[in-house]
């Protein structure tokens, strides 16, 4: 039997091939089990994102003996990279994935649709997302890209008879699917231009282009980074390609919106890395002006959008964005110096570190919302909130936490997502796009105290205290010490995210730029 | 090269004088006796009953998702039929586990009861 | 032998008609037919490169696309049969619930 594949390709696909058999051993487990017994699903689902992460472990632990520094092993002929940066993305992912499975069995049970495709389709999307953070083939990454938006689709209409969520998903299809195309074309343009689907060897094509040509890039390659750029902006759901992110958060189910604000969105940034940051680097200075533009767009866009929004999920969609558009700005502050430059490192860190506390801030945020789903009231308007406290004290003091960890308020975990992406601004001397950024944090805080306006203040529409079950008890519980403690402890969480970047080992990321 | 075109237009021309030819030959060659029962759509006999434009049943839909999907991996083993010797067992194994995959889905949808025609 | 550049304008044409129709067209199942010739203009690129390049990795590449692409149209068919069991329309101006 000839030998393709060796051991490590074996072991650094586990976690992935775990995933995939617990997903369909729920599709054959799912027959059998009567209306009753659906929560075992759920429990499934859940061991398989533990075995997993276990796998991820393994993984980590067998790679830490191993010199070789930040490079990571190749795995199937250097399709896929398995270093440092996608291991963090695999725990964010996994993090994001076991949270949403929570707070989803009683949302489901009380819209009627609690069937076991819904865990298989999560699980399912996180190996696309596996795929997209690991993989260093523009193949990969697309298989990736797609296995997961696909499987997104579906999961944002399966509440099959309501009448926005169906909307939803036709909308998320329609412009994910084009976005998809257009990526594509970008993706055929390098291979054109360079001969290869591998990124680093795309990269180094480039860079030997670019100095052929004197600095001055290819037109070909200035297309190619547009279309591609173009796709990877709307999978982040940047402005001017976000409209498809509102109707699709506002109409999917609850405890998916939260599950795409974290763990697809993790998963796009990561292939954004991986595809600009690693492999496009020699085109840095083509594409850093339409990054710096789509930057200031997306907070002025998403920041004046969310002042006026009365649905909850809504607002918290355009919220979203407009942390994408801060986020943007580390990539900026990244793209405008070389790889030795302090700027770069911190701008790296801030968007990594973002993206970690993000996953726990917003993720309770929707965790909330998802327990205001009655079997009478749909729970997404601002309305829904009033008088929170008086009917859930601890559920409303935890959704104050996550209100101020979203606005940045310092001693909470939001404050060092944004402060790393300030200092590397700074640093990289953007003092314009730096201020820019504090006012629009100060336009943001606004409209998170609005809704604890009526979340404190006001009067409840409804009396009887809010049912809390085992679940949403404890994600909600580990999301609000998440974001406290990543706040007063964030030394900690920031060693993470250095030892994400190779920051600790005698070859950084800057080993893979070379 | 625009040469390499040449049996193609002579193709196209050759299509373009045949048809109205066949077709005029047979118009001017057959008796021409219209009757309402001749005209009629032919539907296996049967009177036809509706117009020819309405709504489809959505269950030619389902039809044609499963197909859709089923046909088209179908793809993958093409590579895998031409290099069959190279891959040896290791293809043939990887092979079934893709098939295993798939094998899992069409249970599911058995089980769904996808394929019935109900 | 054709040379490259006839396929490669070729198809860029058949991606823009995509991207157009993408734009303008209003019927649900005409958007997805755009947007299948747009992934058609990039097989065709890819495969025309993988005969410029002598490497097999973009026809491997046009594979994925189109299983991807039968993918996205079974689950594309899929929830327009939903979106029109709960509306009875297949024109998207009529699919407008969710605003500003």
């Amino acid at each position: 039997m000839a030998q393709y594949f060796t051991g490590t390709d074996y072991l650094l696909s586990l976690p992935v091939v775990l995933l995939t058999l617990f997903a369909l051993g729920i599709l054959l487990i799912d027959l059998m089990l009567p209306k009753q017994l659906k929560w075992v699903n759920a429990v499934t689902a859940f061991a398989g994102v533990l075995f997993a992460t276990a796998g991820v472990w393994r993984i980590q632990a067998v790679y830490a003996k191993g010199a070789g520094g930040y490079l990571g092993r190749f795995a199937f002929m250097q399709s896929m990279l398995v270093d440092r940066f996608a291991i963090y993305f695999f725990y964010l992912f996994l993090a994001g994935t076991a949270l949403a499975i929570l707070i989803s069995v009683r949302y489901l049970e009380i819209e009627n649709e609690h069937h076991g495709e819904f865990y298989a389709l999560m699980l399912l999307s996180v190996v696309g997302m596996m795929c997209m953070a690991a993989g260093y083939d523009i193949v990969l990454i697309f298989i990736g890209l797609e296995l997961m938006a696909i499987s997104t689709y579906v999961l944002v209409g399966f509440l099959r008879r309501d009448r926005r969520s169906n909307e939803a998903a036709l909308k998320y299809l329609l412009l994910g699917a084009f976005s998809s195309g257009i990526f594509a074309y970008g993706l055929s343009l390098f291979y054109g231009l360079t001969g290869s689907t591998n990124l680093r060897a795309i990269g180094n094509a480039l860079q030997h282009q670019m100095m052929v040509r004197n600095g001055h890039a290819d037109p070909v390659a200035v297309l190619a980074l547009i279309t591609t750029a173009t796709g990877l902006l709307f999978k982040i759901a940047a402005v001017p390609f976000h409209q498809w992110a509102p109707d699709a958060y506002e109409g999917a189910p609850t405890s998916i919106t939260g599950f795409m604000s974290v763990a697809v969105k993790a998963a796009a940034w990561a292939m954004l890395l991986r595809i600009l940051v690693f492999g496009l680097y020699p085109l840095r200075s083509v594409y850093l002006p339409l990054i710096i533009f789509v930057s200031i767009a997306t907070m002025t866009g998403a920041n004046l959008a969310a002042l006026t929004q009365n649905n909850l999920k809504r607002l918290l969609a355009y919220s979203s964005i407009a942390h994408v558009g801060y986020m943007l700005l580390g990539l900026v502050a990244l793209a405008s110096v070389d790889y030795t430059q302090p700027a770069f490192y911190d701008g790296f860190k801030g968007i990594l570190l973002y993206l970690m506390v993000y996953t726990f801030m917003n993720l309770g945020a929707f965790a909330v919302i998802t327990s205001l789903r009655n079997r009478e009231v749909i729970g997404d308007e601002i309305d829904d909130i009033a008088g929170l406290y008086f009917r859930a004290p601890t559920e409303a003091i935890m959704m104050l936490i996550f209100l101020l960890s979203l606005a940045g308020i310092p001693p909470l975990a939001g404050f060092y997502g944004k402060y790393f992406i300030f200092l590397s601004l700074i640093e990289s001397k953007h003092y314009v796009l730096a201020s820019l950024a504090v006012l629009y944090a100060v336009f943001g805080l606004y409209y998170y105290m609005r809704i604890a306006n009526s979340m404190l203040m006001r009067e409840p529409l409804e009396k009887e205290l809010l049912p809390l079950s085992w679940g949403m008890r404890a994600a909600l519980g580990v999301t609000a010490v998440a974001t406290v403690f990543i706040g007063i402890f964030p030394n900690w969480f920031i060693e993470a995210v250095n030892w994400s970047l190779g920051l600790t080992q005698a070859t950084p990321i800057a080993g893979l730029m070379k | 090269m625009p040469q390499n075109y040449v049996p193609i237009f002579i193709f196209i021309a050759i299509i373009g004088v045949l048809i109205p030819v066949t077709l005029l030959a047979a118009k001017l060659v057959r008796p021409d006796n219209p009757h309402k029962e001749k005209l009629m759509p032919y539907e296996c006999g049967i009177d036809p009953v509706d117009s020819a434009r309405g709504r489809y049943t959505v269950r030619f839909y389902i039809v044609a998702i499963l197909f859709v999907v089923f046909d088209v991996e179908t793809i993958f083993l093409f590579p895998w039929a031409v290099k069959f010797k190279a891959f040896g067992l290791f293809g043939l194994f990887e092979m079934l586990i893709f098939l295993g995959i798939l094998i899992v889905g069409y249970i599911w949808i058995w089980k769904k009861g996808a394929l019935e025609w109900v | 032998m054709v040379p490259l550049s006839y396929y490669l304008v070729l198809s860029g044409i058949l991606f823009t008609c995509g991207v157009l129709g993408f734009l303008i067209k209003r019927n649900i199942i005409t958007i997805f037919m755009s947007i299948e010739l747009m992934l058609n203009g990039v097989n065709l690129s890819f495969v025309a490169f993988a005969a410029h390049w002598q490497a097999l990795s973009g026809q491997v590449f046009v594979f994925f696309v189109m299983v991807v692409a039968a993918a996205e149209t079974a689950v594309g068919l899929a929830i327009i049969i939903a979106v029109f069991r709960t509306r009875a329309t297949l024109n998207v101006d009529h699919v407008n619930l969710l605003k500003l």
